[in-house]
């Protein structure tokens, strides 16, 4: 069975958002990027359907810039077998990326898609579902568990309030959720095996794909910032703090 | 302007999710429409009736809807939509898994997370968390969109007495699909996403049975449980605790955060609430830059003095 595992580069979840004073986006120079952490538990997965012997080979596809092979060498050092960079300076939205990947599904013939169930970046939270619409597949959103029955994908979904499995035919799109997996450590062996692995370079005018985008971004504008508020001296002030002045309490 | 609003159930109750919903749909018109996709969905359709005041109530009440799968709810959504300017539902993990499949089967974008509706083509919406808004402008002629419903209050229920019921005939199979069983958590807890006072812990509670009268703690104020990831990664707490960029998004009327030292991906997640509580040993702690009230100390000692304070009266 072949898997195929889209992956986005976003800034690092551990770094702070400076949106840009133009109001154009966030200030992405000089900013640590890694792998979308939701589309690193897809990876982690897949390598593990890999060694539980269902799945033969897996390809990992980024979309965007040549900074993007990096983040496909760390996919290819977690244990990807070959890498696809769709090559372009754009930043597509969801439907865009939804009918790219479609291109790509029809070259390769996965049986299995996986992705991030959002980026933090965007927070979407669309691209599965659209590829699966597009492609006419089964879904399994939001997943926290896998097994392969025969010819049928049973897949737990965690949703508000609780746990759904669902029987998935294949072809199936699967997006992932925190608890499916905890992502593995590189190892140094592993880095250095991973440089000898392919990524081939498509330049996005090859696909033919349409990605103007649908919603224009007139801006990005930071939050209202919270201020400080006081420091109290007891329980006792908190609580009455709590009640009478915030009224939160009774 | 006429808008199509997908109604959340679980073929017995309505979520109170669609009186949100309902409110931000309220802002641009008053030509809406419901949809009730499900199996049986008379006990919905009766609450519906008394709770939206809308034109048409449309039912999609057959047996292949009866789970609300998203690869039939989708191509249903999406025909019906071609008759509508937009189409809402709530930004929960019901909307989230069908809608963006039933804008991608029109060709369209859709808009996650509304959080204020600027005009019928342009809305404000978080990224990064919440670290960023941004405002984007739809170029389709169908906007589809989710709605975050802490950002929107709950419209009253009301009645249109002169209502059309009408009943949807034809049925889209499930042939890719089918759904095994679920299991929702038991718990007199509310709901994280839906509670008014969320109490969380961090990484200082140290030991899971520290964490247990943190989540006592939580019961006698009727509170739901959060935990930072620091604290979910260390084994204290369940990761659908975890409440940061990477968990849930939470705005409840009151967080307190107790031993959490707030690292950014952490407060991404609850920044939004309305007012803030900090305890923590560490005066430095940037928890206490966006608490509205910071109380520094030991938890282990001011934990219980709280339950008691609150107890009192």
């Amino acid at each position: 069975m072949k898997l195929l595992v889209a992956i986005k580069r976003v800034i690092d979840f551990a770094t702070p958002i400076r949106v840009k004073p133009d109001e154009t986006g966030v200030e992405t120079a000089h900013v640590k990027m890694s792998m979308n952490p939701f589309d690193s538990i897809a990876v982690e997965e897949a390598v593990r359907l890999k060694e539980q012997g269902i799945a033969k080979e897996i390809i990992v596809v980024s979309i965007g810039p040549g900074q993007n092979q990096e983040t496909l060498r760390t996919a290819l050092a977690m244990g990807a077998d070959r890498a696809i960079l769709i090559d372009t300076d754009q930043v597509t939205q969801p439907l865009a990326t939804a009918h790219i990947l479609q291109k790509i599904v029809e070259r390769e013939s996965p049986q299995i898609v996986l992705l991030g169930k959002q980026a933090i970046d965007s927070d979407n939270n669309q691209t599965g579902q659209m590829l699966a619409g597009l492609l006419n597949w089964s879904q399994g959103t939001f997943v926290s568990k896998i097994m392969l029955e025969g010819e049928t994908l049973q897949v737990t979904r965690e949703i508000d309030g609780g746990l759904e499995t669902l029987k998935l035919k294949l072809p199936a799109v699967i997006t992932t959720d925190l608890r499916l997996n905890e992502p593995r450590y590189l190892s140094l062996p592993n880095i250095v095996q991973a440089k000898q692995k392919t990524i081939a370079v498509i330049p996005i005018a090859e696909l033919a794909v349409d990605i103007t985008p649908h919603l224009e971004i007139l801006k990005v504008t930071a939050p209202e910032k919270r201020r400080a508020g006081i420091i109290v001296n007891s329980v006792k002030e908190l609580i009455d703090r709590l009640r009478n002045e915030a009224q939160v309490i009774t | 302007m006429k808008i199509l609003l997908l109604i959340e159930h679980d073929n017995t109750v309505l979520k109170s999710a669609n009186f949100h919903v309902f409110s931000a749909a309220k802002q641009l018109s008053d030509t809406i429409d419901i949809l009730i996709a499900g199996h049986p969905c008379d006990s919905v359709i009766e609450s519906a009736q008394k709770s939206f005041p809308v034109q048409r109530i449309r039912v999609a009440d057959a047996i292949e809807y009866q789970h609300q799968l998203a690869e039939n709810m989708a191509p249903l959504i999406a025909e019906l939509a071609k008759e509508y300017d937009m189409v809402f539902t709530a930004a929960t993990t019901f909307g989230k898994n069908i809608l963006p499949r039933a804008a991608a089967l029109l060709n369209i974008a859709m808009i996650s997370d509304v959080i204020k509706i600027i005009s019928a083509d342009t809305f404000i919406r978080p990224i990064y968390a919440g670290n960023a808004l941004t405002t984007v402008k739809s170029r389709d002629n169908i906007k589809m969109l989710t709605i975050r419903t802490t950002a929107f209050p709950a419209a009253p229920a009301m009645r249109n007495p002169n209502v059309i019921i009408e009943k949807i005939e034809h049925v889209i199979p499930d042939s890719l699909s089918e759904w095994v069983h679920e299991e929702l958590t038991v718990s007199a807890r509310p709901e994280l996403t839906d509670a008014r006072i969320v109490v969380s812990g961090g990484r200082g509670l140290k030991s899971a049975e520290h964490f247990k009268q943190l989540e006592a703690f939580a019961d006698s104020m009727g509170a739901a449980v959060g935990a930072s990831r620091a604290a979910v990664d260390a084994g204290l707490a369940p990761n659908d605790y975890q409440v940061g960029q990477t968990g849930k998004v939470v705005a409840p009327d009151l967080y307190i955060a107790i031993g959490i030292s707030g690292a950014i991906q952490h407060i991404a997640g609850m920044k939004d609430s309305k007012v803030i509580v900090a305890i923590n040993n560490d005066p430095d702690a940037p928890i206490f830059q966006i608490a509205d009230y910071g109380l520094v100390g030991d938890w282990f000692t001011i934990l219980p003095e709280l339950q008691k304070e609150i107890k009192c009266d």
